[in-house]
């Protein structure tokens, strides 16, 4: 099958200012997603991630290399028709479920906005839409007319999922999409994201930090560290043969099923094999 | 949000949405936010409006029209605060005078809020040269003192008030810009607005329908402020003879009328118009403060 996904020697340097050391956030970059599969990126928290996540949808722009999306170069500026393709092929869900809904809007218009960019369809049938896409994430039309105020911090990110799903595209990433939820409340979102690929055939790029999760979604994965990509392949080969001690680390610290890491734990082992 | 939420999800979502907030209720947080000071400037606001709107159906005498043989006359029944240098009813002229006291101030705070807040929303959205470029132009007004340059633009284009107001706005733009800019771009950054933005939907939808309302507030507050410095500001330009033009009543050109009538022992109009402006900025200026401060006009350093 194609990769949807290519990236290539992709760099990005951050530069704060003059007196903090410039931050190399992608260093040599590359990554090949198949059309249709899951590609989990995991690494310790700074590893790159969301860098590489904001690259690839256009937020930020790269300082060299090769990202491509369906074939497509992908760049930051990008004339109005191009970015309503461009929405129509890769989406991205964010990690923080509570900046990422309008605070002062009902939920539902942040969907309803998006099939009034991309399709013709009248006010009653965008409804009707909604109500459908909001019931695909496991959402009633009640939600659709709260505030995100009202709603936790799962059915904040369902309605994320849903207005990702909104447009229909072919890949979407998933920054930490989980992260910020509950265990239980965790594996339902993921089990629906899991649905929703298999039924539309989707691709997704899917960031954690947390290995647990890996197994349950990904086919295969890239492990991230400072910039660097320090392993890739199938999802079973890396974790179950790690060839380098950092994945054996994250192994590690990923909590068992059922299981929860206290706080701290697993920054304090990042620390000690950062030194 | 652990026991809660996994009902919520299960297989009846049997939320209780909470609605949008109703207008009582943002009544009452309206009466918390401004104390019981608060609503008293509330209420003098609402008399020197309501003497803008129909002052001049309420006024005994002619504001504009006096007598030689009247001239200042102390108070009495039939003059209330007395008669000016011209023989007119200070009382008249002081309630006639709200409507040119406000609608100037009006015009400079409108004017601001809207070239403000579309300058700011520009540089925001744009971004990098757009941003850069606003900002000096921002800069360059910023160098002058309000008051001068809009002596610069009556100047230019003649005395007046509505050119001494806008003149005046150009002034106050640069400050609610600044302002409403950092306010908007915290908003910008925040993941709904890119969401939106990774969306394909354009720029001034966004804006108008993410940003605009989120600053909204900033934007009222601000404009509070402002329009307590404008009327003073107003009263100058009409105190240097470069606002409205006598005979018309308005409370700065009162206290320039009365300078003469001053130096002669009678202060009374000078005194009522001063008196007329002090209180109403100074209410203005308390809501403005509980509302938000002077930080939202931009006017905090000053
Ligand atoms: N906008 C930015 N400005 C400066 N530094 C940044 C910016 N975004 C990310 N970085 C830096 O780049 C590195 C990678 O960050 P990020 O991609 O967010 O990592 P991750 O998502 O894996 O936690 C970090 O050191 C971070 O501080
Ligand atoms: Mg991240």
């Amino acid at each position: 099958m194609a990769n949807i996904i290519e990236v290539a020697g992709l760099n990005k340097t951050f530069r704060m200012s003059s007196k903090h050391e410039p931050v190399r956030a992608l260093d040599d970059v590359a990554v090949s997603v198949r059309e249709g599969s899951c590609m989990a990126v995991v690494g310790e928290s700074g590893s790159g991630k969301t860098t590489l996540a904001r690259v690839l949808v256009g937020l930020e722009t790269k300082d060299s290399g090769e990202v491509a999306i369906g074939g497509n170069p992908v760049t930051a500026s990008l004339k109005r028709k191009e970015q309503r393709s461009r929405a129509r092929a890769i989406q991205m869900v964010f990690q923080d479920p509570n900046g990422s809904l309008n605070r002062r809007l009902p939920v539902g218009s942040a969907v309803d906005e998006v099939l009034r960019a991309h399709f013709p369809l009248t006010a009653v049938q965008r409804r009707e839409r909604v109500a459908e896409l909001f019931a695909s994430v496991g959402l009633n039309e009640g939600h659709a007319q709260s505030l995100p105020s009202a709603l936790s911090g799962g059915q904040k990110q369902r309605v994320a999922i849903a207005r990702a799903f909104a447009a229909e595209p072919k890949i979407i990433v998933l920054d930490e999409a989980v992260s910020a939820l509950d265990v239980s409340v965790q594996a339902q979102v993921l089990e629906l994201l899991h649905e929703l690929r298999r039924d539309k055939g989707l691709t997704y790029l899917f960031i954690t930090h947390d290995l647990s999760v890996v197994r349950n979604i990904a086919d295969d994965v890239i492990v991230m560290r400072r910039g660097q990509v320090l392993e890739r392949g199938p999802v079973g080969d890396v974790l179950d043969r790690p060839l380098t001690a950092y994945t054996r680390l994250l192994l590690e610290c990923a909590p068992k099923p059922g299981w929860k890491p206290r706080r701290g734990v697993i920054e304090h082992l990042n620390s000690e094999i950062a030194s | 949000m652990t026991s809660n939420e996994s009902a919520v999800l299960g297989t009846q979502p049997a939320a209780t949405p909470q609605r949008l907030p109703a207008a009582a209720g943002r009544l009452t947080s309206l009466r918390r936010r401004l104390g019981w000071v608060g609503i008293a400037c509330a209420g003098i606001v609402a008399v020197v409006v309501l003497a803008a709107l129909a002052g001049q159906f309420l006024v005994p005498y002619d504001p504009t029209v006096g007598s030689v043989t009247q001239r200042h006359l102390g108070y009495s029944a039939e003059h209330l605060l007395g008669t000016d240098q011209a023989g007119r009813d200070i009382f008249s002229r002081l309630l006639a005078g709200a409507r040119t006291s406000l609608i100037g101030p009006l015009i400079v705070v409108i004017t601001t809020a809207v070239a403000g807040s579309a300058l700011a929303l520009a540089a925001v959205w744009f971004g990098g040269k757009t941003d850069a470029f606003i900002g000096r132009v921002l800069d360059v007004l910023f160098a002058f003192p309000s008051l001068l340059l809009a002596i610069l633009g009556v100047a230019i284009f003649g005395p007046g008030i509505v050119t001494a107001s806008i003149a005046l706005a150009v002034a106050y733009v640069p400050y609610s810009a600044r302002v409403i800019r950092s306010v908007a771009l915290r908003e910008r950054n925040l993941p709904y607005v890119k969401a939106a933005e990774l969306q394909g939907i354009n720029g001034l939808t966004i804006t108008l329908r993410h940003v605009l309302p989120n600053v909204w507030t900033q934007i009222l507050t601000g404009s509070t402020i402002n329009f307590g410095y404008a009327i003073v500001d107003l009263a100058a330009l009409s105190f240097l003879g470069l606002g409205i033009q006598p005979p018309a009543a308005d409370w700065g050109l009162m206290i320039s009328n009365g300078q003469e009538s001053l130096q002669q022992g009678f202060p009374e109009q000078s005194l009522y118009a001063g008196l007329c402006i002090v209180v109403t900025v100074a209410a203005m200026a308390y809501i403005g403060e509980r509302l938000g401060g002077r930080a939202a006009a931009g006017r905090s350093k000053q």
